[in-house]
Order: C-alpha cells, then sequence, then structure tokens
C-alpha cells in the first residue's frame, strides 16, 4: 500500500521541552472536504487537520500527519502505522469494539430541506401530517423520523442522495431530511430549493480514535479538545469552514 | 411450538414481531406486483404474439422493435426511465398523469409489466410457429377458417408448447421485481434491506427474504408442475 507521509508544522511543538514531547502520527482520509483535502499548493489543510494542528500544541506533541485510504484506517491504527484517526470518524457502537473514541469533537447536523413553497413547521407533527419525507436509508436522520415522525408522515427511503433529490425535484417527496453538508452540496444549490428548519443533531458525533490500550492519551486528546472548545480556538477553525454550528 | 424455536425468537434482536410484520407487508407488495404485471403482461402478450406472426411488415415490425427495446435492454434501466424520466418532464406535475406516477407502484408496474409482456410475446410467438403444419393443413382441410382455426388448434396447441417456456418466464419476473426497492417501494427486498441497514445484520437481514424467495418458487414450480401435467396429459405413456 502505497503511503505519503507529510510532516506537520507543529509550531508549538518546538518549544516544547524535547524530554517531554510525545511523537504522534494522525491519520486523515483525502480528499473530503472541507474536512480534510489538499489545497492549490498540495498542503494538507481542513477543518480536521487545524483542530489537530491545535490540539498537538495543546498537547506540546511532535505531530506527524498520515494519509490512509478509508478501508484501511482501523487496521492501520491497530498495526501501529499511526496513533490517531482524525477522519470524519464517528463514534458508532460496533467500532468503539475495536478502538478507543475520544469525546465528540464535531457532529453534522441532519438538515431540513424542500422547495420554496413549503411553509410548513417540521417539527409540528399535526401540520407534518400527510405529507411525505425523503431520508437515506440506514442514517441516523432515517432512525429519528422513523421513531418520532412514523405516525404523522410517509417515510421514503433511498440508497442514494441523488435519487432523493431527484424525487425531491419531481415533487414525489415534500421535505428532505439530510445530512447537513450533503443537502448544502446537493439541494441547496439548485433553484427553488431552501431550507426548511432547523438543523437537528443526531447521533453521537465524531471522535478521535486510538487503540485500546492508550486510555492514559485519551484523557489527555479529550482535555486539550476541552480547553480548545472553551478558549475559542475551536470556533475560531469552525468559522473558516462552516456557516452552521458543527460544535459538540 | 418447540422449545428451541421459542427461545430462538425470544433471545434474537432482529425477529421480533415489528420486523416480521415488515417482511410480510414486502411479501404483500411483492406478490400483489408480480401477479399483476404477470397477468396483464400476459393479457397484452398474446394478441401482440399473434400480430407478430402475421406476414404484413407493418404490423408486426413495431411488435417486433417493441420485443428488441424491451428485451435488450436492463429491466433496472426501464424502471429508472419510466420512474425518473416521467418526473422530469416539464408540466407532468400539473396533469392527471401525476396522479399515476407520483406514488412508485404504479411507474413500477408498468416498468415490469412492459418487460414481462416483450418476454412473454416471443415464447408465445416461437410457440405458434412452430406448429405442425399438418395440423394446420388439417384444420383448412375442415374449412375451419383464420379465426375458429387459431382459436381451436394453433392456440391451444401452442400453449402446450410455450408453458414450460413461460413458467421459467414467471420465476425470473419474481426475481427481477426486487429491483422495485430502489425506487422507494418497500417490496421484500426493500423490507430487508431496511432491516438490514437498522441493525446491521447483512446474514440474518438477506438469507431471511432469501428462504422466502425460495418458498415463493417453491409454490410457483409446483403450480406449474400441475398445469403441465395437465396440458400435456396426451404425451404421457398410456399405462401411467
Amino acid at each position: 500500500m502505497k503511503k505519503l507521509l507529510i510532516a506537520a508544522s507543529c509550531a508549538m511543538a518546538m518549544f516544547a521541552s524535547g524530554a517531554q514531547a510525545q511523537d504522534l502520527r494522525i491519520a486523515f482520509d483525502v480528499p473530503y472536504e472541507p474536512f480534510e483535502y489538499k489545497d492549490d499548493n498540495g498542503e494538507l489543510t481542513g477543518f480536521e487537520v487545524e483542530l489537530a494542528s491545535a490540539m498537538c500544541e495543546e498537547l506540546e506533541a511532535n505531530c506527524e500527519f498520515v494519509i490512509q485510504a478509508w478501508d484501511g484506517m482501523i487496521p492501520g491504527l491497530l498495526a501501529r502505522k499511526f496513533d490517531l484517526i482524525m477522519s470524519s470518524m464517528s463514534i458508532t457502537e460496533e467500532r468503539a469494539k475495536r478502538v478507543l473514541f475520544s469525546d465528540p469533537y464535531y457532529i453534522t447536523p441532519g438538515g431540513w430541506f424542500g422547495p420554496e413553497s413549503f411553509n410548513t413547521d417540521v417539527t409540528d407533527l399535526e401540520a407534518m401530517k400527510g405529507k411525505t419525507v425523503g431520508v437515506q436509508r440506514g442514517t441516523t436522520m432515517d432512525t429519528y423520523v422513523t421513531e418520532n415522525m412514523h405516525s404523522a408522515v410517509t417515510i421514503k427511503r433511498y440508497t442514494t442522495a441523488e435519487d432523493m433529490v431527484l424525487d425531491l425535484e419531481g415533487q414525489r417527496i415534500d421535505v428532505a431530511f439530510v445530512d447537513y453538508p450533503v443537502g448544502e452540496q446537493t439541494i441547496l444549490n439548485r433553484e427553488g430549493f431552501k431550507e426548511v428548519g432547523e438543523p437537528v443533531k443526531l447521533g453521537e458525533g465524531v471522535g478521535v480514535a486510538m487503540r485500546k490500550r492508550d486510555a492514559k492519551l485519551a484523557k489527555e486528546i479529550n482535555a486539550a479538545l476541552k480547553t480548545l472548545k472553551e478558549n475559542g480556538t475551536y470556533d475560531t477553525i469552525m468559522a473558516k469552514y462552516f456557516n452552521y454550528d458543527i460544535k459538540i | 411450538m418447540p422449545d428451541f424455536i421459542a427461545d430462538w425468537l425470544n433471545s434474537n434482536e432482529i425477529f421480533t414481531a415489528m420486523t416480521l410484520m415488515e417482511y410480510w407487508d414486502g411479501l404483500v407488495t411483492t406478490v400483489h406486483l408480480v401477479f399483476l404485471s404477470l397477468v396483464i403482461g400476459l393479457v397484452v402478450a398474446v394478441p401482440l404474439a399473434i400480430l407478430r406472426t402475421v406476414r404484413n411488415p407493418f404490423v408486426s415490425g413495431p411488435i417486433w422493435l417493441y420485443t428488441y427495446l424491451f428485451r435488450g435492454t436492463p429491466l433496472l434501466i426501464q424502471l429508472y426511465i419510466i420512474y425518473y424520466g416521467v418526473a422530469q418532464i416539464p408540466g407532468i406535475q400539473e396533469t392527471f398523469w401525476w396522479e399515476i406516477f407520483k406514488e412508485p407502484l404504479y411507474p413500477a408496474l408498468l416498468a415490469f409489466t412492459l418487460n414481462t409482456a416483450a418476454y412473454t410475446t416471443e415464447i408465445i410467438r416461437g410457440a405458434i410457429m412452430s406448429t405442425p403444419n399438418g395440423e394446420i393443413e388439417a384444420a383448412k382441410a375442415y374449412g375451419m377458417n383464420w379465426f375458429l382455426r387459431m382459436r381451436r388448434i394453433i392456440l391451444p396447441s401452442a400453449a402446450r408448447r410455450a408453458v414450460q417456456a413461460y413458467s421459467n418466464e414467471v420465476i425470473f419476473m419474481l426475481h427481477a421485481s426486487a429491483i422495485a426497492s430502489i425506487v422507494t417501494i418497500v417490496d421484500l427486498t426493500g423490507a430487508a434491506r431496511n432491516i438490514y441497514s437498522r441493525f446491521y445484520a447483512p446474514f440474518d437481514a438477506f438469507i431471511f427474504v432469501a428462504l422466502i424467495y425460495l418458498a415463493l418458487t417453491f409454490i410457483l414450480v409446483f403450480v406449474f408442475r400441475k398445469l403441465e401435467n395437465h396440458l400435456l396429459r396426451h404425451q404421457r405413456p398410456a399405462n401411467s
């Protein structure tokens, strides 16, 4: 497997006392805009990359950024090719059996999208009665609608977001409830569509994954993430990439 | 109910009463969809097959083109074109057609019917073409006109030759109906996919649904065996 190593500039790590600084290799799967991708100069950047740099400063660690394809993420971590995964890995029960997750550091909300003419309050079950809601099968949005709204609305489940957008355009569904970044890219950039409700945060969010035995490191990372969330660094980075809230 | 089955039902998370109901609803949808498209398809196919054997190319040509198009393209593509394509026609949402095409069931029914009618037309045409000349000549000698010949001699004899090939078409249609789930119809496969994605248990969800398809196929095979025995009993050895 071809692996690319990229040395990251961790400014603070330079100031850290050499004896104590730990080496951390962090894996990303690129491109996954705007979380991790290469800019025009070929430099690795993105929300998670910047957050990782800030986290390394906070930890006073020497960080090295590794690019790893998604399929080999968890195997690579367990084989010690790298120490952390910060590549939009959602915390799930299944994965938690094999890796240790930090506290979540972001969550993309589910967004409600519909035609300009749609004026119903999506949180009002009475008003939504008889409407048809489209979701992607098996997503947290599917679970949410199935559990909370099935008595009032007709639920249509799609395999791909494209199929759902086509049916939204064709008026087969009244409203789509989809991962916000997906909806932003596929629905909002079409004419005649808008957001029709407040985004809803669902699921447990995305966390830093590490090996099960690194419990001490997990504590340090949780502390570092907490500091970043509280001292405004997190908000500054988030504002660069998103116009909605993904903080958790 | 034996204890081990009761225990198994109680201990597993997936096959609860709720998911079994989803499978049941899926089964009803699948049977409904396949049965309707086969019946309509057969009714359409018989006259088409007769016209297909006519010498006049202006009659048989368009039917040839129709069967060629629908046998020459995947059913999946036909369903995509009918379901998503129709919704893209400007202004269709304002016409009464939209009442029909809005729901996924009718586009799927249309696609399945057109598809099975094309195959069935060719099956019946083949059977008609292979009618022994002697039978036709004998009918002519009796003074039967074309219509009477078709009704009394050619079609009954063609039905006997077509029934085996047609039973295959019926089973293929049942299995092809699995693609209905891509246009949001919750048929058997749709139910299995929903349950799979809820529990992340591909083996349980799909093996269970495969068993239901097997059972359905078994019933079809049984029915057609009976039908063949009935239609082809003149071919059985005399003493059996």
